[in-house]
C-alpha cells in the first residue's frame, strides 16, 4: 500500500434515530486538532436513512467535508450494511486516520472495517496525538486494567484507526457560519442480502438519565468501611440532588450495582461537581472522572493520589466530614428557602 | 447444533502488579484465569444446548498452559476443547489473532459445521472487543455484539433472536445461522459446575494444534508479523494538576469549602421558589 496516497482525518458520525451521538461531536473537536497539525481536511462520514439534514451540524462542529450515504437499508445500524458503506468510502477517498466513538455500535463497526481494510485498530483510546513528521497517529489507552497507559502505533497500514471513549475529548463550540462541503455517495445495498434484521429498538429512558449525564456526583470508596456507612454517600447525594457513584472495590463488594461504577471498567463521567469520598484515586478510577469541572476529595490519608487531581481537598475522616457537609448544605438550602441547582 | 466458544486465558487484572520502575506488567504476580466474559459465553452455550441439543466445542489460542481454561470450560459444560499453540502466533494483535482463530475454526467447521460462535465481549487484559467481530468477518458470518439475551434459537428456520445492548436501551435482532455473538456479563449467571463435569474436566485432554495442523495459512498474517499495531511506549498517565488542600479542623475545612462553593455561582446556585 502506498501510504502517501492516504490523506485526511475522518470521524464516524454515529446517529441514532436522527440524533448525532455526543461522542461523535467530541471526536470532531479532537479530530480538528489532528487535521490542523497534519494540514489536511477533517471529514465526518454519516450513514443512515433520511439523515441529510444532519450534515450541516457536522460542519458546524468542525468538519470541512461531510461524506454522506443515505439509504433505506441503513435505517438502523447493522454491522453488515454500515461496514459496506464505510469500506466503500475509505477505499474511494483513502483517509489516513479514522476515529469512531467507543460505543457498542462504533466498536462493532470499527472492528469489522479494520478486518476488511487489513489495518490496525486501537480500542478505547483516551488520549490522541499525532507525530506530524511521520504522520503517525499516537493513540493512547489505559492498559492492564488501567494501571498504565500504552501508546499504540500503526506504522505500515492505512487508515490508522481508533475507537475513542465518550466524554474524554471536548467538542468545539457550535459555529453555524463555518463553511464546509457535503459529498453524497450512492452505493447499492439490498435488504434481501442482509442476514440480520433489527426487529425492535427499545430506548430505556431511565438509563439515559444515568451517571454519564449527571451534573453532580457523590462517589464513595471502600474507605467508607461498610455498607451502612455508605448510606452517608446516599444521604449527601440526596441533600444536594446528586447521583451516587462508587469505585470498583465498592461495586465488587456488592454495596452498589455495576451501573454505578465510575472508572475504566465502569462509566466515564464529566459532571460539574464530583465528590470523591474515601477513595484513594487509583488510575482506573481517575481515568473515568478526571474531566469533571470541579473535583472535591475527602480522604484521611493526606498522601492519597486523589488529592493530585482534586480541585479542593479535605483531609479527614469521611465519617466525620460527610455528616458536617450534609448539615451545612441543609442549613444553606433552608436559609435560602430553595433547592440546589447546577447551571 | 454445533456451538463453538472462543476463550482466552488472562492474568487476573484485579491483582496484577506493575513494576513501578519499568512500568511493565509483573505476570508472576497474577494468577491466570478464564477471561470472565468468556465464562459467560460458555455458560450461554450450555443454556442453548439444553434447549436445542448438540455439541459445544471450545477454542483457545495461547501458550501450552492455556489448556487450563479449556478444562475450566469443560467444567462449565463444554464437550470438547481445542488449543492452538505455536511460536508463530506470538505477539499477535487483534487482527492477527482473529486470523489464526479463523483458520482453526475453518478446520473445526470442515469436520462438523458450526452454527453459532460465541465470544466474551472482550478480554480483561486487552479490553479491545475486536477479535470476535474480526472472526465473523473472516468467516463471513453476521456478528451480533454486546448480546444481553439469546431469546430464541430456531433450529428449523436456522435463526436466532437476540437482545443487543445499546448506549441507551437495547434492540431485538434476528440473525441467520451461522452467526457470531459476543456476550455481556448480564446475559447469565455462572452456575456452580455439577460434579460429573468436574470429574470430566479433570480427566480431559484438550486437542492441541500447531500452525502445521491448519490449512491454507498465510504465515505473513500470523503473530507479530501479521500485526499492524505495535505498542510505541508505556507511561504513567499524567495526572491533572491538583488544587488546594484545606487546612484546619474538620469544621474549618468544611466551612472553607462551603464558602468557595457559594462563590461558584456558575456551577452551583440555590433556586428559590418564586
Amino acid at each position: 500500500m502506498n501510504l502517501d496516497e492516504c490523506r485526511g482525518v475522518w470521524i464516524f458520525i454515529e446517529q441514532n434515530d436522527g440524533e448525532i451521538e455526543g461522542v461523535s461531536l467530541e471526536l470532531l473537536g479532537a479530530g480538528r486538532k489532528l487535521a490542523d497539525k497534519l494540514q489536511v481536511p477533517l471529514a465526518g462520514f454519516l450513514l443512515g436513512y433520511g439523515i441529510k439534514g444532519l450534515a450541516n451540524q457536522v460542519i458546524a462542529y468542525g468538519a470541512d467535508i461531510v461524506y454522506l450515504i443515505d439509504h433505506p437499508v441503513l435505517e438502523n445500524y447493522r454491522t453488515e450494511s454500515y461496514m459496506k458503506g464505510v469500506i466503500y468510502l475509505a477505499e474511494k477517498y483513502k483517509p489516513e486516520i479514522i476515529l469512531y466513538g467507543a460505543t457498542p455500535n462504533g466498536k462493532d463497526l470499527a472492528s469489522a472495517v479494520a478486518t476488511d481494510l487489513v489495518t490496525g485498530l486501537t480500542a478505547d483510546t483516551t488520549m490522541l496525538d499525532v507525530d506530524v513528521e511521520n504522520r503517525l497517529l499516537e493513540a493512547s489507552r489505559p492498559a492492564f486494567g488501567g494501571n498504565i497507559m500504552a501508546t499504540i502505533l500503526c506504522k505500515k497500514h492505512r487508515p490508522q484507526m481508533a475507537t475513542v471513549r465518550p466524554k474524554v475529548m471536548k467538542a468545539l463550540e457550535l459555529d453555524e457560519e463555518r463553511p464546509g462541503k457535503i459529498i453524497e455517495e450512492k452505493i447499492s445495498l439490498n435488504e434481501e442480502e442482509m442476514r440480520t434484521k433489527v426487529l425492535q429498538i427499545v430506548n430505556d429512558v431511565t438509563k439515559k438519565a444515568n451517571l454519564a449525564d449527571a451534573h453532580v456526583i457523590v462517589c464513595g470508596g471502600k474507605g467508607m468501611g461498610d455498607p451502612q456507612n455508605f448510606q452517608l454517600i446516599y444521604e449527601l447525594a440526596e441533600t444536594i440532588g446528586a447521583s451516587v457513584g462508587g469505585t470498583r472495590d465498592v461495586v465488587e463488594a456488592g454495596w452498589l450495582p455495576h451501573e454505578q461504577q465510575v472508572g475504566q471498567t465502569g462509566e466515564t463521567v464529566t459532571p460539574k461537581i464530583y465528590f470523591a469520598i474515601a477513595l484513594s484515586g487509583a488510575i482506573q478510577h481517575v481515568v473515568g472522572m478526571k474531566n469533571s469541572d470541579l473535583i472535591i476529595a475527602i480522604n484521611k490519608d493526606p498522601n492519597a493520589p486523589i488529592f493530585d487531581v482534586a480541585t479542593y481537598g479535605i483531609v479527614g475522616d469521611a465519617l466525620e466530614i460527610v455528616p458536617k457537609l450534609i448539615d451545612q448544605f441543609k442549613k444553606l438550602t433552608a436559609e435560602k428557602g430553595g433547592e440546589m441547582s447546577y447551571v | 447444533m454445533h456451538i463453538v466458544v472462543c476463550v482466552k486465558q488472562v492474568p487476573d487484572t484485579k491483582i496484577i502488579k506493575i513494576n513501578p520502575k519499568t512500568n511493565t506488567l509483573d505476570r508472576r504476580s497474577a494468577p491466570a484465569i478464564l477471561n470472565p466474559y468468556d465464562a459467560h459465553a460458555v455458560q450461554e452455550a450450555v443454556k442453548i444446548k439444553e434447549k436445542t441439543g448438540g455439541i459445544i466445542s471450545v477454542l483457545s489460542m495461547g501458550p501450552p498452559q492455556a489448556t487450563a481454561v479449556i478444562k475450566k470450560s469443560i467444567e462449565i459444560g463444554a464437550d470438547r476443547g481445542f488449543l492452538i499453540t505455536d511460536r508463530a502466533f506470538a505477539g499477535a494483535d487483534t487482527l492477527a489473532t482473529s486470523y489464526a482463530l479463523s483458520k482453526a475454526l475453518e478446520r473445526i467447521n470442515k469436520e462438523l459445521p458450526v452454527d453459532i460462535i460465541i465470544c466474551g465481549k472482550h478480554a480483561i487484559d486487552g479490553d479491545t472487543g475486536q477479535v470476535g467481530p474480526g472472526i465473523a468477518r473472516r468467516m463471513d458470518i453476521p456478528p451480533v455484539t454486546s448480546v444481553i439475551a439469546v431469546e430464541e434459537v430456531n433450529v428449523k428456520e436456522k435463526t436466532v433472536l437476540i437482545k443487543r445492548k445499546l448506549t441507551s436501551g437495547y434492540e431485538l435482532i434476528q440473525a441467520e445461522l451461522p452467526c457470531l455473538l459476543t456476550v455481556e456479563k448480564e446475559i447469565n449467571e455462572i452456575e456452580y459446575p455439577p460434579m460429573p463435569n468436574m470429574i470430566n474436566a479433570a480427566r480431559y485432554e484438550p486437542i492441541i494444534w500447531a500452525v502445521s495442523d491448519l490449512e491454507n495459512v498465510d504465515h505473513a498474517q500470523l503473530g507479530l508479523k501479521g500485526s499492524p499495531t505495535i505498542v510505541g511506549k508505556m507511561f504513567t498517565p499524567p495526572r491533572p494538576e491538583g488544587g488546594k488542600k484545606f487546612e484546619g479542623t474538620a469544621d474549618e475545612q468544611v466551612s472553607q469549602l462551603m464558602d468557595i462553593l457559594q462563590d461558584k455561582k456558575d456551577l452551583f446556585s440555590i433556586q428559590t421558589p418564586n
